[in-house]
């Protein structure tokens, strides 16, 4: 059946999930339904503690079988020590077919990929996968299927019912012995436990790991003792250092300076940039100093943001030191600065995935942005966006929160090179769909700029400005002018992932790679 | 032999690239660079001399550079490398053949020899391919005047300032002051002989703003144009040849004074109430080229 | 041309690739590894037959480790190994053999 965004899902897969196809960004706004609910095993004795020896004794407690499904935040990234620690014990214990609900998977997850060849593991939820879980996915070494789906997409499937969670694992970075739990203080501060809200609420059991015990009461506490079964102290549950990716270093590549010159003369010549206005940015070096350059012209026209969101890093922690910022809300820290303002700025707040970008709630932040700067793997010229599948086939991305900002931001911009080595970015169609095309308003490359032809709004508001406007199908020619038309990723039959839609319809499916072989 | 219409076109900004590496050759016009210099000489391998011509070659014939100019640096008269390498930029079409370290006119016209030799080998129109000489020695600057007018080809002169200063027995200091004598026999002797003057890059990335004084100064001593090494030093060379709009509004003004004037054949201009001299009027062309290259002129000259 | 001995020209840099020629068995061994293969493996194949008939090469084992180069690249590191195979550095044939 085709979908909204054109592509084709098989019959047997909407039968598989019980899924529909994707019909439209607002398809579901008013939508009323029920949430889910969750076992509660009440605490009315007086023992006073929750603490567990170990991982091997909390998973017996919590009864672990075959065939559950446990849940993980990434709040750690390349850092987390939890997710493998939490997964090698239910593999010694010999359980299998079990669902790994994960806010992310990344090369942290590597050391496991091999529970997936064994059937420990046999389905995933992700918000998309990065490393070998990913290569692994694409070949058809998982024996169901994987979900990909994004953060406020998580929340909705949590919240709704349509996963649900029987033991959610949440690394704590500071916890006390009764299960109320904090992002810092600890050895390993994350900021944020954002993503593990959701999961606290609805799971059957919850178990906090941590390596820093406090005394009780740990207030504030983001998760607090009502939700936590258990709690179970190890050595470490996540390297700090490896929280960072590494983009705190202002880029000195003029190509993603250009680039973020050209988005941040786009975001000035919009309605939409005057006091008050919102934003969210990303950590790539485009962003970075596209978010810079912006902030000079802020200084220079006494022009305040009311409110930045999202994943935060150090540039945006700067903005509110200096006022330029009112108040961050942070729903993941990408740098050690982020960290510090989030646990030390009373203008710096704390807010689940769910009040981030959940669609199925009264409201998520995500719908009141007016600009969010994001970027791709590829565009094509229907604006759709793909973020997970590279060039190869191969899954290798994560939509994180691009869908939810892209469809609640008035102003969506794209920030992506023409080309990437010799792959156009600018493309004709995407490999795989994962942010539709309606949702996005504006691409700014290297080569120029393009806007929806939707919004005549702005282009009617920026044209004159001496902005390089083009169309998206002039930018798709300038880079098939250089690198040649591609042909298609030949993939094989096999359905090995869903991308899902934030209502949880199917926006596009991940098919298992094939080795290239010349047309003769 | 008619004149080359591009022998005196802007020339602000004059980089560096490697041609025997991809992926700088494939698309450095996005930064918008006057002159893109394609090196075969010192940034190129003594091992990769013969491979850098061929993709030099396939560049040159194939890659739209969409309206920046092509400028290759051969290697030096003094190796077995430059007759081959002068046939291949002209067999390519290369807009301009930059010599290295030029010493006096005879080396000149020895290149000119090949290329007019290689223009007519591949059926160039003859004078397509111009010349730049780059004076790195002692001698060369001496000699700059007898450079400058060795060819009908030249278009001007670069300073090398790295060599010059080993050959000075002094070194890059910083302040300028070891190359203050170079560079102002040099634009005296390029303006003498009516050809351009470009000044010698610039190494420091880490310090910008000495960068942007530099060329402040040598815009400031009547250079056409700055050498450069990486795109970042683009944006700042062309702003400061960027003409003030003060500038921009006079030099209008100059143009249709003097224009309506002698249409009119009236032989005294005035300006803003003032008496202004025809000399004026080469200067406010210029400036109105230059105020069309940086984007900010709107009028309709 | 007749391959005369094994010859390599290119790098393994983004953007690059690296093409090895070798006298060959009386036909052209193509084999590619490329990053890219999915879009362009059959334009790659396409430009080096070409490039190779050009030059007048009909006996030769070529490799290609191609980095995402674009076709003016891939042709120019053919050419380049198969000059070298043949030792020839002057005289060559712009715009000829070589286009």
């Amino acid at each position: 059946m085709i979908n909204a965004v054109g592509r084709d899902i098989p019959e047997e897969i909407l039968k598989a999930t019980g899924k529909e196809v994707f019909q439209g960004t607002h398809h579901f706004d008013g939508f009323e339904y029920q949430t889910a609910s969750h076992k509660v095993k009440c605490v009315i004795n007086s023992n006073g503690t929750k603490l567990v020896d170990s991982i091997h004794d909390v998973l017996v407690k919590c009864g672990i079988k075959d065939g559950m499904t446990l849940s993980f935040h990434h709040h750690f990234r390349n850092g987390d020590k939890v997710l493998n620690m939490v997964m090698e014990e239910v593999h010694n214990m010999g359980i299998k077919n079990i669902t790994i609900c994960a806010s992310s998977l990344g090369s942290q997850n590597d050391p496991i990929v091999y529970m997936l060849d064994d059937g420990t593991i046999t389905e995933i939820q992700s918000s998309g996968v990065r490393g070998q879980i990913g290569k692994a996915i694409s070949e058809g070494r998982l024996q169901g299927l994987a979900i990909m789906r994004s953060h406020g997409a998580r929340s909705r499937a949590i919240e709704s019912g349509e996963t649900h969670i029987d033991i959610a694992f949440i690394g704590a970075p500071t916890a006390d012995e009764y299960g109320n739990l904090n992002a810092n203080g600890g050895k390993a501060d994350c900021g944020v436990l954002s993503y593990s809200a959701a999961d606290a609420m609805y799971a059957d059991r919850v178990v906090a790991i941590t390596d820093t015990l406090v005394p009780f009461p740990n207030l504030p506490a983001q998760i607090t003792q009502t939700y936590v079964d258990y709690v179970v102290k190890v050595d470490e549950i996540g390297d700090p250092t490896k929280i960072a990716t590494g983009a705190a270093k202002p880029t000195t590549d003029q190509r993603k300076l250009l680039m973020a010159k050209y988005c941040t003369d786009f975001v000035v010549a919009t309605p939409y940039f005057k006091e008050g206005f919102s934003y969210q940015t990303g950590v790539g070096g485009a962003s970075i100093a596209s978010t810079k350059f912006l902030a000079e012209i802020m200084r220079e026209k006494n022009i305040h943001m009311s409110f930045g969101v999202g994943g935060i890093a150090k540039p945006m922690c700067d903005l509110l030191e200096e006022g330029l910022i009112k108040t961050l809300v942070d729903t993941q820290d990408f740098d050690q600065d982020a960290i510090k303002s989030v646990a030390t700025n009373p203008n710096h707040h704390y807010i689940t995935a769910s009040e981030y970008a959940d669609p199925f709630n009264k409201g998520a932040y995500v719908n009141k942005l007016d600009f969010v700067i994001l970027a791709a793997l590829e565009v094509d010229t229907h604006f759709n966006c793909n973020v997970v599948v590279g060039s190869d086939g191969v899954i290798t991305g994560a939509q994180g929160g691009h869908p939810d900002t892209a469809a609640g931001a008035k102003c969506t911009i794209v920030i992506a090179p023409i080309m990437q080595g010799r792959i156009p970015t600018i493309c004709t169609d995407c490999t795989t769909v994962t942010t539709p095309g309606e949702d996005v308003d504006v691409v700014v490359t290297d080569y120029g700029i393009a806007i929806n032809p939707k919004r005549t709004d702005l282009i009617e508001a920026t044209k004159d400005k001496g902005l390089p406007l083009k169309t998206i199908e002039e930018l798709r020619d300038i880079a098939y002018s250089i690198t040649g038309e591609p042909e298609k990723v030949q993939f094989g039959d096999r359905v090995v992932g869903i991308i899902e839609g934030r209502d949880g319809t199917i926006m596009d499916v991940v098919r298992q790679i094939k080795k290239f072989e010349f047309n003769n | 032999m008619i004149e080359n219409p591009n022998k005196k076109r802007l020339r602000r900004s004059m980089m560096f690239l490697n041609a025997q590496k991809p992926s700088l050759i494939k698309d450095p016009y996005i930064y918008k660079i006057d002159s893109l210099m394609l090196d075969l000489e010192d940034a190129v391998a003594v091992t990769a001399k013969d491979t850098a011509r061929f993709s030099l070659y396939h560049a040159l014939k194939t890659i739209d550079y969409r309206g920046s100019e092509r400028v290759v640096r051969i290697n030096g008269l003094d190796t077995d490398l430059w007759e081959e390498d002068i046939r291949v930029c002209v067999a390519g079409g290369a807009d301009v053949i930059r010599i290295p370290k030029t010493e006096d006119a005879s080396m000149v016209r020895a290149v000119e020899e090949k290329i007019v030799a290689a223009e007519e080998e591949f059926n160039r129109e003859p004078g397509s391919t111009l010349i730049m000489s780059a004076l790195e020695s002692c001698k060369g600057v001496m000699n700059a005047y007898e450079v400058c007018t060795s060819s009908d080809r030249m278009i001007g002169v670069a300073l090398s300032g790295g060599d010059y200063t080993k050959d000075l027995q002094t070194r890059i200091t910083g302040t300028g002051v070891e190359l203050m004598g170079a560079r102002q026999q040099m634009i005296i002797a390029a303006r003498a002989a009516g050809v351009q003057c470009f000044d010698t890059v610039w190494t420091n990335l880490d310090d910008m703003e000495g960068f942007r004084k530099e060329v402040q100064m040598i815009h400031d001593m009547g250079f056409d144009g700055k050498s450069c090494i990486n795109p970042r030093q683009i944006d700042i060379v062309h702003d400061i040849y960027t003409p003030t709009q003060k500038e921009i509004i006079f030099s209008e003004k100059v143009i249709k004074e003097i224009d309506d004037k002698k249409a009119k054949g009236i032989g005294v201009f005035t300006v803003d109430g003032k008496m202004i001299d025809i000399a004026f009027y080469d200067g406010a062309k210029r400036n109105i080229m230059l105020a069309k290259a940086a984007g900010v002129y709107k009028g309709d000259l | 041309m007749e391959i005369k001995k094994p010859a390599v020209a290119g790098t393994m840099e983004s953007s690059d690739c690296q093409v090895t020629v070798e006298p060959g068995e009386g036909k052209i061994d193509f084999t590619l590894d490329s990053a890219v293969a999915h879009q362009f493996g059959n334009q790659i194949k396409k430009v080096t037959l070409e490039t190779l008939a050009n030059l007048g090469v009909d006996n030769v084992k070529i490799s290609i480790v191609d980095k995402g180069a674009l076709d003016c690249t891939i042709k120019a590191r053919i050419e380049g190994a198969v000059f070298r195979s043949v030792d020839q550095y002057k005289d060559l044939p712009w715009g000829g053999a070589i286009r």
